[in-house]
């Protein structure tokens, strides 16, 4: 598929892996697992086409661990999986942040723990944000809710991850994964340079050998290296904050979801409306950096938040330590591969609009 | 003895120094420990091509850990049996590159064994040197995937038995069924004789790359008089005595021989 200014029909999977090469990622290294197949399949059609390189590995051990060592040799290199193999990437993308390697990964989110189901969930928020893997060190986490944001942060993550020396996750489900909406492509850009500061392999020609490496024996070195990699999120958090807020200006609730949620949560909000409820969506596309200062913010001038996730409860707790109890927060979640239909959410948001009339006319009385 | 002056040090003509592409850092391996011999080999080699500033060293995870300081060449350091997928990673990167992984056995034939039966499957142009010193010497002296059967080790304290670890892997056996391999070969770091053999395997392993012939491997078998609770003397004659039959040395894979394997 090539650019085009008019969008194409195009699953949540094709876009996604469009978008890295557009960004000019030319390296990927993945294992099959469902609902993300169609990225390495559109990969090893696609890749060869622009000179880039798709492997197959023989796990999601081997797939991250090719990632690194592709990113020590300056690319930017990319793996996508579903969670179960994302768990497996877990010590590999330690390394990564170990060896303070950018890379991009993406995990479309099934339903667990154990093997689960192949249906959407977002029961790996804990798992992106407060990994990656062992110790003292984490990368960022980006969650799009739609075909055409899958792309553009897919393209985006590449530049992120480079800027930040971090490895960035994609985060989206079973759903964004497989649904088809229209979508623009970007155009495929050139090849990402392999010229970095750490990069090995490319001949020493005069300069000093370099070496990756994540062991620090010493503790002052290891600490060094943990305090980098805080620097780097500190500067994230500065720079990289991402929310998005829709529905009422004068909300009697505010509702947080992300990803497939956020989506649903859209078309509640309006059906509420219609009710009578006043509701605001405040969507975080950044899950690392949280978008804590704005919901603070509207903490203070609205009865309630509702927390909309496909989870017994992840994220609400990031919304908690936003909030800092000073209103209640309550979740909507569903588990197992479970959905919520935008009726189920308008339910709700109508249920607690007279939950809260009938609070109000009790302390008036 | 006699006294012998500057002037007369200045006419000699050095036949024997340390290889470019070993750094001057002190090696930290215990006293007549055979890794020692391996890095020097795999250096030499590595300065006789005239490869130093293009190669990519990857260190994994065991005595050996630190083999990013001694390599005078770029290093990457590769989580426990990873090297060969980190490798891989590299070489699709960077074709021009010299790219060789040195892994201990516990890291290759335990941790790792997935990651080189399938680098070797996909014929990665990559060279592997494979210490076998039969048992986990970092952590100190419990069995590995190579320990003989009824060797006493820290973890099997009355000697490897089928009840008790099961049975030693043979690598080379092993992957010599691999289609992709283009050089596997097994020596000895004992007798001078056997070092020399030694060192004229490792050329060919990276001669094997050099060519695009595909997978190479080396495996050494290595002492550990530390872990075996031997003295050096004792720990060589294990070797001669107890290893060589067990697993016997030579050539199990020449791309030379066979034409194009990979």
């Amino acid at each position: 598929m090539s650019a085009s200014p008019q969008p194409v029909l195009s699953k949540g999977n094709e876009a996604c892996a469009e978008g890295a090469i557009a960004a000019g990622c030319r390296y990927f290294f993945g294992y099959p697992i469902t609902p993300q197949n169609q990225i390495p399949e559109y990969m090893s059609l696609h890749l060869p086409e622009v000179g880039g390189v798709y492997v197959q590995a023989e796990s999601e051990v081997a797939a991250i661990n090719m990632v690194l060592g592709a990113a020590a040799a300056g690319a930017l290199a990319m793996t996508t999986s579903s969670s179960p193999g994302i768990s497996l990437m877990q010590e590999g993308l330690s390394y990564i942040l170990g060896c303070e390697l950018p890379c991009v990964i993406v995990n479309m989110v099934r339903g667990g723990p154990g093997l689960g189901n192949i249906l959407p969930a977002q029961s790996d928020y804990w798992l992106s944000t407060r990994g990656l893997g062992h110790g003292d060190g984490q990368g960022l986490v980006f969650a799009p809710y739609s075909v055409q944001e899958l792309h553009d942060w897919t393209a985006d993550a590449f530049e992120i991850a480079a800027r930040y020396r971090l490895p960035v996750t994609i985060l989206g489900d079973a759903a964004l994964a497989q649904v088809a909406e229209p979508c623009v492509f970007r155009p495929r850009g050139e090849p990402l340079s392999l010229d970095r500061e750490w990069a090995v392999g490319g001949g020493l020609q005069g300069r000093q050998r370099r070496i990756v490496n994540s062991l620090w024996i010493h503790a002052d070195a290891m600490e060094a290296v943990n305090l980098r990699l805080a620097e780097r999120l500190a500067r994230a958090r500065r720079e990289m904050v991402t929310w998005q807020e829709t529905g009422s200006d004068e909300p009697e609730i505010l509702v947080c979801a992300y990803g497939i949620m956020a989506r649903v949560a859209e078309t509640a909000i309006q059906v509420a409306a219609e009710a009578g409820v006043r509701a605001r969506l405040l969507r975080p596309i950044s899950l690392l950096p949280f978008p804590y200062a704005p919901l603070k913010e509207w903490a203070g001038r609205v009865q309630r938040i509702l927390v909309i996730e496909l989870s017994l409860g992840q994220m609400i707790q990031d919304v908690r330590l936003a909030v800092e109890g000073a209103c209640p927060v309550e979740l909507l979640g569903r588990a197992g591969g479970q959905l919520l239909f935008p009726e189920d959410v308008a339910a709700k948001l109508v249920s607690l609009a007279q939950q809260g009339a009938a609070g109000r006319r009790e302390a008036a009385g | 003895m006699s006294e012998v002056s500057d002037a007369e040090l200045q006419d000699l003509e050095p036949i024997y120094r340390r290889p470019v592409s070993l750094t001057e850092t002190p090696m930290r391996y215990c006293p007549a420990c055979t890794h020692g011999t391996a890095h020097r080999l795999v250096a030499e080699v590595l300065d006789e091509l005239g490869v130093r500033e293009r190669t990519v060293a990857v260190a994994s995870v065991g005595c050996s850990v630190y083999a990013y300081e001694y390599f005078n060449c770029d290093c990457v350091q590769a989580a426990h049996g990873r090297a060969p997928a980190v490798a891989t990673g590299i070489r699709r990167v960077r074709p021009e590159a010299v790219v060789f992984t040195y892994q201990g056995d516990g890291d290759l034939a335990s941790i790792g064994l997935a990651e080189v039966v399938h680098a070797a499957a996909r014929a990665e142009n990559i060279t592997v040197i494979f210490i076998n010193n039969a048992v986990f010497g970092m952590t100190q002296g419990q069995m590995a995937p190579t320990s003989l059967p009824g060797q006493v080790t820290t973890t099997t304290p009355r000697g490897r038995s089928r009840e008790q670890g099961g049975n030693p892997l043979r690598v080379c056996e092993l992957l010599a069924q691999v289609q992709g391999v283009a050089y596997l070969a097994r020596h000895a770091l004992t007798a001078p004789k056997r070092v020399r053999a030694a060192r004229a395997a490792i050329r060919q392993a990276f001669d094997a790359q050099l060519e695009g012939a595909g997978f190479a491997l080396v495996e050494l078998l290595s002492i550990c008089p530390t872990f075996w609770r031997m003295n050096p003397v004792q720990a060589f004659e294990h070797i001669e005595n107890a290893m060589i039959p067990f697993y016997p040395l030579g050539e199990y894979v020449n791309w030379r021989d066979s034409g194009s394997e990979a």
